[in-house]
Formats: structure tokens, C-alpha cells, sequence
């Protein structure tokens, strides 16, 4: 069964920091368990999500700048 | 009046209170919403509604080409913005006029005046306001910098001429350390903001938040009185009255008149707040910006003057001359407003939206509860997390309090977390009911109680 990463909470996914900045992880990258793979913007705070799972990025489920549901799938780790 | 069909660009509690000001005025309402809010209460209340995009609001109501497109398909000729999101963007104000449509704020010229934290303080100046004692500009010359200070009183803020969101600022308690920081201030700001330049600042160390609402019809202007929101956190306001408890009767006036005189100075038409620091210490009161907009916590001024402030703001910028004259608006009781907000007090106020399983509005004389919620309707993640304001009027503030702690007492909101219980402990604080707080005063006072907010919670 795939690994995945699922959305802690319902709101915003974002995959930057910020507009201007780098992704946090791309397709292809190893992530650590703890890892910081993206932030979820609820009611105008922003919260981290960190990977519960080791592994490499095979996909992004969720799109940069996507509304989500809590424990919506994020990314795949292969 | 001149128009006919107003199109509600924003969404929650305000939304609501447009809907029903735009109603009483036999106006026909447009309410355009994202995917997200297709089950507001605003969009079931408008006689039409319309989509402007998915639920991100740079995407719907950011959105300056869908809004004005909505407007034309519906024939509205009017919009209101609400506050936040577009209301104070000047280039929509002259988008919606150049399209042809009637705008429900200032002139987009006057918002970014007033706007513009150095331009407004210069009008402010020109019209006799007080503003917080500073250089005016920017200084490079420490012998200057050393006399402005003298001139100024100590403590003095050393702000980054360059900086921004509180960063590269420095106080100073006397000379010797204002000597000390000067260089180190100067170095900081060249390597942070590649700018030395520095300029100072008055510290005003127990500021009240005292703010004026006018309304202005671009050629005389009313004032209707001051709140006092000086009870915040993270710069966000928690609990707002009208008036202030703190302000003598001769200060109010001189307070009061002074906002006059700056929105008849700038021809200003609409609903405005200009807001104030005031120093209980030496009785000064300094102004420092002005919201060209409707806020928040107007309708504790509503409370207590009688006077309906959206509906008087739709028909000033309809066209329509003032219809007040300043003597009669009557000071009448004293009114609280508290925001309840789907945050958790007791867990550092993480929000948390959700599905409303049950709600029990407080009624009775003397309260109001001005919000979007209704049984079923779940509240969407992407937005602010404001529920409601719950608002009380009584015949003094002490009777004020009592109320509010009955009233959210019987307030009910079933499903998420709330702001409830902290409002539940301010209104049996003993220095909340003295009166005795200032700006800073919330958040020691949390971080002290948190023992206490989580007992109350549930």
C-alpha cells in the first residue's frame, strides 16, 4: 500500500513558505520523518505539516494554494 | 435615493448587517460569494447571489474584474465593501466609479491619503491634530538626533527609517543609553534594510486605544462620540465599549472636535474612525491613523447614540446630504462589544472551524448578537475566525458588564471551540470593571490566567 501524508487539519495547503520562496520538498525528495512538507492555513494562522513517515516523494496529491479537508491525502512517499 | 440595487462585496456577520441596513433602505441586495460560502446566511438572505471564484480570497473576493462583472451581469449600481478585504483599496473605490457604479466609502483619493500612515499624519497636523511626538522624518545627524530626543522626553523609540512590522525598532530610557543605541541602531538598519536612516518616536507607555467615529458627507462632518478598544491581543481588538471609561468630559470634546476637524479638512463622505493613543498619565492624546471603512465595532456606537451607521453610510455616499446636525447626536448609556471568535483560549486560541451542532442567541433588553451563524452551517476554514459580536447596552457600564457576563451566560455555540469563556473571566476581572487597562494589559493578563481559561472551558 502507498505511504501517504495526509492533512493534519481542513483549510489552505500551501507548498512554499512563502510566494517568493522555494518549494519545501519536490517529486523525487527524501523526506525525513518530521520533515516540513508544507504549511495548512486555517482561518488566517498557519500550521505546519510535517512527515509522520520516512520515505521519497513520488507524488502531490494536493495541489500548491489548494483548499483541503482534515486527513485529505497531501503527497505519496514510494 | 439615487440607487436601487447594492452588491455586497464581502461575506460573514458583516455581510449580514449590510444585507439588513440595504433592506430598511427598500434596496434590492447582490451578494457575490466563493465556493466556499454557497451556504452563507448572506447568500441566502440577498435576493440574488452570485459566484466569484474558489474559496481562496485572492481568488473570489480579491477578485476587483469578477466583482465589477457580477455587478454588471445583476444591474447593481452600488457596492459596498464591507471591511477588510477591499475596503480600504483605493484602486477599487475608482475601479467601481469608473465603471459607473456608486461606491459606499470615501473617494479613492481620500483613502489613500488617509491611508498612508506619513501622508495622514501630515493632515492631521495641518488640521491641528495632535500626532506622536517624533522627527519629523528621517535623521542622520547625531547632534540633531541628541536635540530632537531632549525635545521629545524620554523614553524615545529609534525606529529604522527603512523598517517595517516592528522590526529594527530600539527604546531609549535616557541619554547615555540613547548615546549607546544610536550607532548600533544605525549599523543594524544599514545591514538589515541597507538604509542607516533612522528616525524617533515618543514612547507612549500605558496608551489607551481611543478611537472617534465620524460620518462625513464631503462637505460638513459629525462625530458620534469615541469607543475604547484598548483590550488586545496581537493587536487584534477583543472587547470594545462605547464610550471610553477612562476620558474626562472636557478631553472628549476636545478628542471629538478634533476628528471633525480633520474629516472636514479632507472633505471626507462616508463612515471613518480616527484612532488615538491617549496617555492617562498626562491626559495627551495622540492621533495616529484613521480606518477609512465601517469597522467591526461600530454597533456599540450604534447603542449608544440610536443612530443606524450602515444605512446613514449607504445614503451619504448615495448622494444624499448628512441628516444629522452634530447636537442631535446624544451620548445615551454605556455599551460593551466582545467578539466571539471559533478559537480555543485554552489551547493558545488555535481556531478551529466546523459544523454548528447547536445555537442558543442570548436575548432580553439591551442585547444584540450581530452574526452569520445558523444551526447546520459549518464554518469554512479559509477565513477569519469572528462567529459573532455580541453586543450589550445598559445605563451604565457597571450595569453594562453584569449584563454582559448574563447574556454570555445564555449565548450557546455547539460544535466548535469559542472565545466564550475568555470573555466570561474579563467580565468578572476586577481591573476590567475599574476600568484600569491599557493596550498592553491583555496579554500578561492571559498568559497569568491560563490556568483559569482552561477550567472554564466546556
Amino acid at each position: 500500500m502507498t505511504k501517504q501524508i495526509l492533512s493534519p487539519l481542513p483549510g489552505t495547503f500551501y507548498r512554499r513558505p512563502s510566494p517568493d520562496q522555494q518549494m519545501f520538498k519536490n517529486v523525487g525528495d527524501a523526506v525525513a520523518v518530521g520533515d516540513v512538507i508544507g504549511l495548512i492555513e486555517v482561518m488566517k494562522s498557519f500550521n505546519e505539516v510535517q512527515a509522520d513517515q520516512a520515505g521519497t516523494i513520488t507524488a502531490f496529491v494536493a495541489d500548491d494554494e489548494e483548499p483541503v479537508m482534515a486527513g485529505q491525502p497531501l503527497a505519496e512517499l514510494g | 435615493m439615487a440607487i436601487t440595487k447594492l452588491l455586497v462585496a464581502n461575506r460573514g456577520e458583516i455581510a449580514v448587517r449590510i444585507i439588513r441596513a440595504a433592506r430598511e433602505l427598500g434596496l434590492k441586495t447582490v451578494q457575490v460569494h466563493s465556493a466556499a460560502d454557497t451556504e452563507s446566511f448572506a447568500v441566502k438572505m440577498a435576493d440574488e447571489a452570485v459566484l466569484i471564484g474558489p474559496p481562496m480570497a485572492s481568488k473570489s473576493y480579491l477578485n476587483i474584474a469578477n466583482i465589477l462583472k457580477a455587478a454588471a451581469d445583476t444591474g447593481a449600481d452600488a457596492v459596498h465593501p464591507g471591511y477588510g478585504f477591499l475596503a480600504e483599496n483605493a484602486d477599487f473605490a475608482d475601479a467601481v466609479q469608473a465603471a459607473g457604479l456608486c461606491w459606499i466609502g470615501p473617494a479613492g483619493d481620500a483613502i489613500r491619503v488617509m491611508g498612508d500612515k506619513v501622508a495622514a499624519r501630515v493632515a492631521a497636523e495641518a488640521a491641528g491634530v495632535p500626532v506622536v511626538p517624533g522627527s519629523e522624518g528621517r535623521i542622520d545627524d547625531p547632534d540633531r538626533a541628541r536635540a530632537v530626543a531632549r525635545a521629545i522626553g524620554f523614553p524615545v523609540m529609534i525606529k529604522a527609517a527603512a523598517g517595517g512590522g516592528g522590526r529594527g525598532i530600539r527604546i531609549a530610557h535616557d541619554m547615555d543609553e540613547f548615546d549607546r543605541l544610536i550607532p548600533q541602531a544605525s549599523a543594524e538598519a544599514k545591514s538589515a534594510f541597507g538604509d542607516g536612516g533612522l528616525y524617533l518616536e515618543k514612547v507612549i507607555e500605558r496608551a489607551r486605544h481611543i478611537e472617534v467615529q465620524i460620518l462625513g458627507d464631503g462637505t460638513r462632518a459629525i462625530h458620534l462620540f469615541e469607543r475604547e478598544c484598548s483590550l488586545q491581543r496581537r493587536r487584534q481588538k477583543v472587547w470594545e465599549e462605547a464610550p471610553s471609561a477612562s476620558l474626562p468630559q472636557a478631553m472628549r470634546e476636545k478628542l471629538c472636535a478634533s476628528a471633525v476637524a480633520l474629516a472636514e479638512a479632507v472633505g471626507y463622505r462616508g463612515a471613518g474612525t480616527l484612532e488615538y493613543l491617549y496617555d492617562d498619565a498626562s491626559g495627551q492624546f495622540y492621533f495616529i491613523e484613521m480606518n477609512t471603512r465601517i469597522q467591526v465595532e461600530h454597533p456599540v456606537t450604534e447603542m449608544i447614540t440610536g443612530v443606524d451607521l450602515v444605512r446613514e453610510q449607504i445614503r451619504v455616499c448615495a448622494g444624499e446630504p448628512l441628516r444629522y446636525a452634530q447636537g442631535d447626536i446624544r451620548l445615551t448609556g454605556h455599551a460593551i462589544e466582545v467578539r466571539i471568535c471559533a478559537e480555543d483560549p485554552a489551547r493558545n486560541f488555535q481556531p478551529g472551524p466546523g459544523t454548528i451542532t447547536g445555537l442558543t442567541v442570548p436575548g432580553g433588553g439591551g442585547v444584540r448578537f450581530d452574526t452569520m451563524l445558523y444551526p447546520g452551517y459549518t464554518v469554512p476554514p479559509f477565513y477569519d475566525s469572528l462567529l459573532g459580536k455580541l453586543i450589550v447596552w445598559d445605563t451604565t457600564r457597571a450595569e453594562a458588564i453584569t449584563r454582559m457576563g448574563r447574556a454570555l451566560q445564555e449565548l450557546q455555540v455547539g460544535g466548535l471551540p469559542t472565545t466564550k469563556p475568555l470573555h466570561q473571566l474579563l467580565a468578572r476581572d476586577a481591573e476590567v470593571q475599574a476600568g484600569d487597562f491599557h493596550t498592553r494589559w491583555l496579554e500578561p493578563w492571559l498568559e497569568r490566567n491560563a490556568h483559569r481559561l482552561e477550567e472554564t472551558q466546556g
